[in-house]
């Protein structure tokens, strides 16, 4: 990481870009029939780090792959910088990808693998060798320049495929689950490298994946895709405290699903009055999204204990502790509190809503 | 793990698919290695140790080869051994030409036609050979109006027979590779089709397409049938005449055509084992 951190400074100035903006406008896309993107609209200002998130089938590779030329639209328009692109083939649209499985070329060396984006665009031999070496440094894999894909670790394999997606300087940078192979020590690591690589050259990015902390941990702002379409679009904070569609509320981040009666702007769940968050559906049984921290988890004999229930489970999460706590009509609540509190499982315990606003979606 | 093995093992349960021990696999080494090798000695003892007269070994009949008077028996050897080269070498350039690039584009763009592409060429293994050389005697009497009767338009036969071998190889090789993948970072980077196939899908093909070609030539060596309903000389058909006049020289030729197919088939075991740098994997 030393070398990392040393060389990387240097590296990062010769490969910085002028940011693009990005733009998907009704974006079609038809597969047999089925209906992949049903007209995406998405703009990515010039340096931003936007995250496509949402379960496997939404949309959300099939979008990444239409803006980089991999997959041909049916409908829309893509704008780079207000030109559309659309017609435009993958390899005249400039973009740098990188891509799920390792897609290192396995005859040629990490070296060789940078190198070859500058050689198809015909950079003389020394400069070409000169920038791929800066783009090692940039990764910090300047010391494994001649070593095969086969040589490398899965992690080095996806800083290889970083620099060699980043030395062309490429007007955006397109990454598609590249860390989803990864096991989880490696993929934090190289996430938080993605991302500051990515502020440091200031490149516009768009990074597909189903993993909510990882989409929620780096990108400035978070797309969540539903069915083809995106869903909601924001920053993190937003997403996460002011979802507005109940998918977005039940896909991003763990949600209890409790049965509620809607009146008057507010909802009642288990006897409880909580505010809802976003669009209000009509008034009637509703389900209500409430965050495990929204939760208390209190001793049953307190005054303010407005719900009873049996422990059914509790794990240890490092910096928090979640419980699973049985209510009297069978419904399982999630509740998250302090590694402090230690209930046992079939502990008599009292819960309560710590009173924040909710999402709401009409009962189906 | 170990204490499971052993109560296995003490039950005298049969352990299908175990690795035999190193005595009984030294055992069918040698049982199939005399298999393999008492024939060629065989051979071997007939050409060089041919008559009662001559002690040991002996190259006497090899110098008939070399006398202007007997020249016309052996020319006919000489041009079948040409004519074979040649078929050989048009075999393969017809295998790289037409079946490689079908193959490829099947497994970049057309990955439907897949299995269409793979029934077609292990289909000749299925039907005799006899059977396929009848069906060409008609087509080859219409080609050889064109052409003339020569022997290298039999590639186009012996092509479609050496298809199941010529295919296997590269198929194998390709399977062990997300192709798919491959040319898609190659396009995302700037690289036409032709770039992209020319410096990223041939360069990771070379081993199968090596091992296809070795084996099309030695099949193609190797082939009798056709050449001889189509009345071709070729090595085969002309050892097999030569066999009739000159025994020892025709049995020197076979035992060479068999050494030198047995070196073929450990050029591609080496292609194969291709020894690259051991892995390392960094932190």
């Amino acid at each position: 990481m030393s070398a990392v951190e040393t060389t990387a400074p240097a590296a990062a100035a010769a490969l910085e870009v002028t940011g693009t903006a990005v733009e998907l406008i009704d974006v079609v896309k038809t597969y047999a029939g089925h209906q992949a993107l049903t007209g995406v609209n998405l703009r990515i200002e010039p340096g931003e780090f936007i995250a496509l998130l949402g379960p496997s089938g939404c949309g959300k590779t099939t979008a990444l792959r239409a803006l980089s030329g991999l997959e041909n639209i049916d409908g829309g328009r893509i704008l780079i910088d207000g030109k559309d692109v659309a017609q435009l083939a993958v390899n005249k649209r400039d973009m740098g990808m990188v891509f799920q499985s390792y897609s290192l070329f396995p005859h040629m060396t990490a070296l060789q693998n940078v190198e070859f984006g500058l050689r198809m665009r015909k950079v003389d031999a020394a400069s070409r060798r000169t920038r791929a070496a800066e783009a090692l440094e940039l990764v910090g894999l300047g010391h494994l320049a001649e070593r095969y894909a086969h040589q490398l670790s899965g992690g080095q394999q996806q800083r290889v495929a970083l620099a060699r997606a980043l030395v062309t300087r490429p007007r955006v940078l397109l990454l598609d689950e590249p860390l989803s192979a990864l096991d989880a020590k490696v993929r934090v690591s190289l996430r938080d490298e993605i991302r500051r690589i990515q502020k440091d050259l200031g490149i516009t990015t768009l990074f597909v994946t189903h993993d909510q902390e990882e989409a929620l941990a780096v990108a400035d702002r978070v797309a969540v895709m539903n069915a083809g379409n995106i869903e909601q679009i924001g920053t993190p904070e937003e997403l996460y405290l002011n979802p507005r569609t109940s998918f977005v509320a039940d896909f991003v981040g763990l949600s209890n699903k409790l049965p509620g009666e809607l009146a008057g702007g507010a909802v009642t769940v288990y006897g409880q009055r909580l505010d809802v968050l976003g669009e209000v559906p009509q008034a009637g049984a509703v389900t209500a999204f409430v965050r495990p921290e929204d939760v208390a988890l209190i001793d049953a004999e307190a005054a303010d204990a407005w719900l009873h229930g049996t422990v059914v489970s509790t794990s240890f999460l490092g910096s928090l502790r979640r419980t699973f706590v049985r209510l009297p009509d069978e419904a399982v609540v999630a509740v998250q509190h302090d590694v402090s509190d230690k209930p046992q499982a079939g502990d008599a315990v009292g819960l309560r809503f710590k009173g924040r606003p909710v999402a709401v979606a009409t009962k189906e | 793990m170990s204490g499971v093995t052993r109560v296995r093992r003490s039950s005298g349960a049969a352990r299908v698919g175990a690795t035999p021990s190193r005595t009984t696999a030294a055992i069918i080494l040698i049982l199939a290695g005399l298999g393999f090798l008492y024939p060629l000695y065989s051979l071997f003892r007939f050409a060089f140790w041919p008559t009662a007269q001559t002690h040991g070994f002996t190259l006497q009949h090899l110098k008939r080869l070399t006398d202007p008077g007997q020249a016309y028996m052996y020319n006919q050897l000489f041009e079948g051994i040409q004519n074979s080269l040649v078929i050989a070498v048009v075999t393969v350039v017809l295998m790289v030409v037409f079946l490689l690039p079908a193959m490829i584009l099947a497994e970049l763009r057309y990955r439907r036609v897949r299995q269409v592409i793979e029934f077609v060429c292990l289909l000749p293994i299925s039907i005799p050979t006899v059977v396929l050389a009848v069906g060409f005697v008609p087509v080859y009497q219409q080609i050889w109006h064109v052409t003339g009767s020569v022997a290298w338009v039999l590639a186009f036969a012996i092509g479609i027979i050496v298809l199941p071998y010529a295919y296997r190889p590269i198929q194998s090789n390709m399977s062990g590779l997300d192709m798919v993948t491959l040319s898609e970072a190659s396009r995302s980077l700037g690289a036409g089709w032709l770039a992209t196939v020319w410096s990223v899908i041939l360069p990771n093909l070379r081993r199968g397409i090596l091992s296809s070609a070795l084996i099309t030539v030695s099949v193609v060596l190797g082939e009798y049938t056709v050449a001889s309903f189509l009345t071709q000389n070729t090595f085969q058909t002309a050892l097999a005449l030569l066999q009739h006049a000159d025994p020892y020289v025709a049995a020197t030729f076979a035992l060479g055509a068999l050494l030198l197919i047995f070196l073929i088939l450990v050029l591609i075991g080496a292609v194969g084992s291709f020894s690259r740098p051991a892995k390392r994997k960094g932190a």
